[in-house]
């Protein structure tokens, strides 16, 4: 059974996003440095995560029974902080401050400061097994709340992703949806050649996850696979989501080089004319 | 509590919090027999979680329920705590500040037999190194159990650097164990002798032993080594001239390390440094071990009089 938003949401999603997509090339143009290709790509799985699916309030940040989310390719700081203000847990203009002396909004999400980041992440392959304590703690607790996390599908090259991915099956924490944001690109290159973490869900579903393939884009199977996932019983949900690393400004989809590169302000204008020429 | 290893100690006193706290979660990486988190497991199975030989995982977990809340102790083997997982140590528990603790045992050279692979001689270096970090070494059961007590009301990241071999007494039940300061074992005037872990019932009995020739040793048992009791470590370069450091641990960044940087911005006096002199160690029993890496009451009183010498020269 499918599960479907509903016009106007689809119409409201599409425009979060784009806002998104909008902050994000902003952001990184003024910090002179950061990756947006990996922010581009994930970020219509964290607008439906946040204004579609996850119960957070950012009047309550540190809320006990909130949703988390960690964003383990924490390299995609800027899709989460340009999220984050969108909600309502930052004001916008203090995206231009990222990368910058005395902000808070540091490189890579550090939850010390940022309120609605979850977990410090940054170093890669990391952030999944943080999702596993958390979720953990909530089996522990008896709280309903669900942990969301979202790896880059690079970072699967990391050992200890694979030590996480035993770990959750293990201990039945089927409160726990994780996503591979698969773009098919790493700074090197192609994630085929640079060191192939290919076959992606056969290999969650070898390690006994529920796993689910979508498309990255496309807000209704977003939106029906976390549905899904919260119904599977004892087992958490890997959604490999395919996407285009640069979505949504078409001089930098498919473009490894985009992915840890800032626009010139030049670029900038372009590439926010093209989003905004952008089908929705 | 009578000549136990500090990991034994370890294992009983994690079981009494656990009855006492709620909140307290143990991991291990299968090594639970040995780092005695099986007592605990025995006790509360429910708060008790094997991740398996994943110590990168193992770290990540303990943050992310420290995330959520709870009180998490992870342990394994210290080469693999600091060592192995260094970066998820730095990255994912020290930065965030998250309310982690580590209790690593199988500490240093008394590993003994498993060999160089596996004694850990860096640790104390490696830990300290880490901002938001908190550096304990206890020097028997009694310190162990309130090192372990101090951990779980501490909100913060801590290291608790345990071991294998079975230590003799040194506290009694009135001792308290307070964080940031030494305790003092042995008044003296002519010297004073900072030591931590296993080294501490040595550094005792080679104060005794300078009594006979005339030296009157002042012993500091320096647990808390980060933050590390600055206030004691002056105070005794003023009232007896010279100091000597001792540790199961390399000479490079640990605990001679530490007392050193204090000395030498406050009160510069003789140092003499005893560890491992920048090697690694190698199989053998642990009292095989130690002698030939000089780590003996004999080398303590060997160094004590090389570092009066030169104070008086």
């Amino acid at each position: 059974m499918t599960q479907k938003l509903t016009q106007q949401q689809l119409t409201e999603l599409a425009g979060h996003a784009k806002s998104i997509r909008g902050n994000i090339i902003r952001m990184v143009t003024e910090a002179k440095s950061g990756h947006p290709g990996g922010s581009l790509s994930a970020a219509d799985i964290l607008t439906v995560l946040y204004f579609a699916e996850m119960k957070v309030d950012p009047a309550k940040p540190k809320d006990a029974d909130r949703d988390r989310f960690v964003l383990s390719k924490g390299h995609a700081a800027p899709v989460l902080y340009a999220t984050l203000a969108e909600k309502g847990y930052l004001p916008k203009e203090e995206l231009l401050t990222l990368r910058k002396i005395n902000s808070r909004l540091q490189g890579h999400p550090e939850m010390k400061n940022v309120p609605g980041v979850d977990m410090s992440t940054g170093s890669l392959g990391q952030g999944l097994s943080a999702a596993n304590g958390m979720a953990l703690a909530g089996k522990l607790d008896a709280r309903d709340y669900r942990v969301y996390a979202l790896l880059g599908d690079g970072e699967l090259e990391e050992g200890q992703v694979w030590e996480a991915a035993m770990f959750a099956p293990h201990y039945k924490l089927d409160n726990l949806t994780a996503f591979v944001d698969f773009n098919g690109l790493q700074i090197d290159g192609p994630i085929s050649e640079v060191m192939s973490p290919l076959p992606i869900p056969e290999k969650w579903q070898a390690f006994g996850w529920n796993v689910i393939v979508i498309d990255g884009h496309d807000y209704n199977a977003i939106y029906d696979a976390i549905q899904t996932a919260k119904t599977v019983k004892d087992k958490p949900t890997m959604i490999v989501a395919k996407t285009i690393k640069g979505k949504g400004v078409c001089q930098m989809e498919n473009r490894a080089e985009w992915h840890g590169k800032a626009p010139s302000r030049e670029e900038c204008a372009t590439f926010l004319a093209a989003l905004e020429a952008m089908d929705d | 509590m009578g000549n136990l290893a500090t990991r034994e100690a370890y294992g009983l006193a994690l079981k009494d919090l656990g009855d006492r706290n709620k909140n307290v979660v143990v991991l291990d990486a299968d090594l639970s027999k040995s780092t005695k988190t099986n007592v605990f497991a025995k006790a509360h199975p429910d708060r008790f979680f094997n991740v398996g030989i994943a110590e990168q995982n193992l770290m990540g977990v303990a943050a992310g329920l420290a995330a959520a809340g709870k009180i998490p102790f992870a342990s394994t083997f210290a080469m693999f705590a600091t060592g192995r997982a260094f970066e998820q140590v730095r990255n994912s528990i020290c930065y965030p500040q998250l309310n982690v603790k580590i209790a690593a045992t199988h500490a240093g050279l008394t590993v003994g037999e498993d060999g160089a692979s596996h004694q850990s001689i860096e640790d104390i270096a490696i830990m300290r190194v880490l901002p938001n970090m908190t550096v304990i070494v206890p020097a028997d059961a009694t310190e162990t159990k309130q090192a372990i007590d101090f951990a779980a009301e501490y909100h913060g990241p801590v290291y608790i650097r345990l071991g294998r071999a079975a230590v003799p007494d040194i506290f009694g039940e009135a001792y308290e164990f307070r964080i940031g300061k030494a305790a003092l074992l042995t008044e003296g005037t002519d010297v004073t002798i900072i030591a931590c872990g296993v080294m501490v019932a040595p550094a005792r009995h080679a104060a005794e032993q300078l009594i006979s020739q005339g030296i009157s040793a002042r012993v500091l048992d320096m647990a808390s080594i980060k933050p590390i009791d600055k206030e004691a470590i002056i105070a005794a370069a003023h009232d007896t001239g010279a100091i000597v450091t001792c540790e199961e641990h390399s000479i490079i960044g640990g605990l001679g390390s530490a007392v050193a940087e204090v000395l030498v911005e406050n009160a510069p006096v003789p140092l003499e440094r005893l560890g491992v002199m920048d090697t690694f160690g190698e199989s053998g029993t642990p009292g095989d071990l130690l002698k030939k890496y000089n780590l003996t009451e004999e080398a303590i009183v060997a160094a004590v009089k090389k570092v009066v010498s030169r104070k008086n020269a």
